[in-house]
């Protein structure tokens, strides 16, 4: 038990490694913030393109979704961090974090957006064409409302997801919560330090878990 | 273009590394194969834990399933990896990430077994006690493969990406299909490795990506 104080707990410790570990901690921030921003603008942005039906940028949209749906996280990361630069493309750690996990939530917010659109009956398009409202009217006053409503549930869990892997900022040495607290740990021989990082961790996302448990009860309730 | 077909699809460094990349790749199957099926069946226990408690137990299931959906994986591969040895428990990387994956996914699947189980009707339960099933033959008769039938999307959703967070091996030095391409790419000066691992990775995962994406889709639709 004395062990685990003095290993997990140890004060003393965790006083030192607090102020830096506190600013990783707003480096997290800053870069989730960026990821939500990137992932679900960029995903709506691509799901409007695509329901212009344009046979050029179509497949292009696809092919983006897919390989950004389907490739892991870190390894877009590290290709973004390490393999771009062979073609000049030289990124901070912060926008290869921030780059790299936007693109993976756009696709996903892409994708789900264009199924909850697509997802609304016909007749909504036809009657607000026979109403004279133009193709961006339609979207904009008709489809988007109802069709945001029902994405929003999947966009939380995924952008909840996809943020968590701000904490992957360590393989291309971002110092966020967790680089922080890990430099600490080697210095003090002892890891106390990443245990305040889960806390902070856990500060930040717990409410975001239980906000989203809320938002996808309520959806089930006025579904049904 | 030359300069950059050299650079990002260089035969002879592809060639040179190949094996490495395949051994890589072995590792990285065998991880998932690994931590799958231990997952699924950690997270079906919490799920069973849940219907069968009484409700202070069930709300110490719920508060313990969002504990670990909060809980960003790295940093629970970190603790296990690196904290643990502070007590003289210094697990193999493999037995670390298998714990990882298994303990962060037992949050997710447990999650969704329960909302599938929850989903099933009352009356499903009465009827089944009405024809003399016990409580438990009932669970594994008559609502688990209903339950399971219902959730399906998401148990196919979560599945891959436990199979894409398998790359995360690569960050405690453990040689799956990510970390074997960085050493490909020191050991070339290219990045042809880090090219050739995401398409292994793609062509590995997209058909799966595909149909969970088929799946969600049809889900979207019921709900509209």
């Amino acid at each position: 038990m004395d062990q685990i104080v003095e290993n997990y707990f140890n004060l003393a410790v965790m006083a030192e490694a607090l102020p830096s570990v506190f600013a990783g901690f707003l480096v997290t921030i800053q870069v989730a913030l960026c990821v939500i921003v990137i992932g679900i603008g960029v995903g709506l942005a691509l799901a409007l393109l695509r329901s212009l039906e344009n046979p050029v940028l179509d497949p292009m949209i696809t092919i983006y979704i897919e390989v950004f749906r389907t490739l892991p996280q870190l390894v877009i990361m590290i290709f973004v961090y390490f393999a771009l630069p062979y073609a000049g493309i030289r990124l901070s750690p912060f926008f290869a974090v921030a780059i790299a996990l936007g693109a993976v939530l756009s696709a996903f917010a892409a994708e789900i957006f264009w199924a909850a659109i697509n997802a609304l009956p016909k007749g909504q398009w036809e009657a607000s064409s026979a109403l004279s409202m133009s193709h961006w009217q339609c979207l904009k006053w008709i489809i988007l409302p109802q069709a945001v409503r029902l994405a929003t549930p999947l966009i939380t869990n995924r952008a909840i997801a996809i943020t968590k892997g701000t904490a992957l900022g360590v393989a291309v040495s971002l110092q966020e919560t967790l680089g922080s607290a890990q430099s600490i740990m080697a210095i003090k021989a002892n890891p106390s330090p990443l245990t305040l990082a889960a806390g902070f961790y856990l500060l930040f996302f717990i409410p975001l878990v239980a906000a989203s448990r809320k938002i996808e009860k309520r959806m089930a309730q006025t579904t049904s | 273009m030359e300069l950059f077909l050299q650079n990002f699809a260089n035969i002879d460094s592809l060639l040179k590394v190949w094996p490495l990349l395949l051994q890589g790749l072995s590792l990285t199957l065998l991880l998932s194969v690994v931590a799958l099926p231990l997952g699924l069946l950690s997270g079906l226990m919490v799920a069973m834990a849940y219907s069968f408690g009484n409700s202070p137990v069930r709300r110490l299931i719920i508060m313990l399933i969002d504990l670990l959906r909060s809980f960003p994986v790295l940093v629970l591969l970190v603790l296990i990896y690196y904290s643990l040895p502070f007590f003289g428990l210094a697990l193999p990387g493999f037995a670390a990430v298998v714990l990882a994956l298994v303990i962060n996914n037992t949050g997710y699947y447990g999650e969704i077994f329960r909302a599938g189980i929850e989903s099933v009707p009352r009356s499903q339960h009465e009827a089944a006690a009405a024809l003399g099933f016990h409580r438990g033959s009932a669970m594994i008769y008559v609502i688990l493969p209903q339950a399971v039938r219902r959730v399906i999307a998401p148990l196919a959703s979560n599945s891959l990406e436990l199979v894409k967070m398998t790359s995360l091996a690569s960050l405690v030095a453990l040689p799956e299909l990510l970390r074997s391409a960085r050493v490909a790419q020191e050991q070339t000066y290219n990045p042809t490795p880090l090219t050739a691992a995401a398409v292994i990775f793609f062509v590995l995962l997209w058909p799966f990506s595909r149909w969970v994406s088929q799946m969600e889709k049809k889900a979207i639709k019921e709900r509209a």
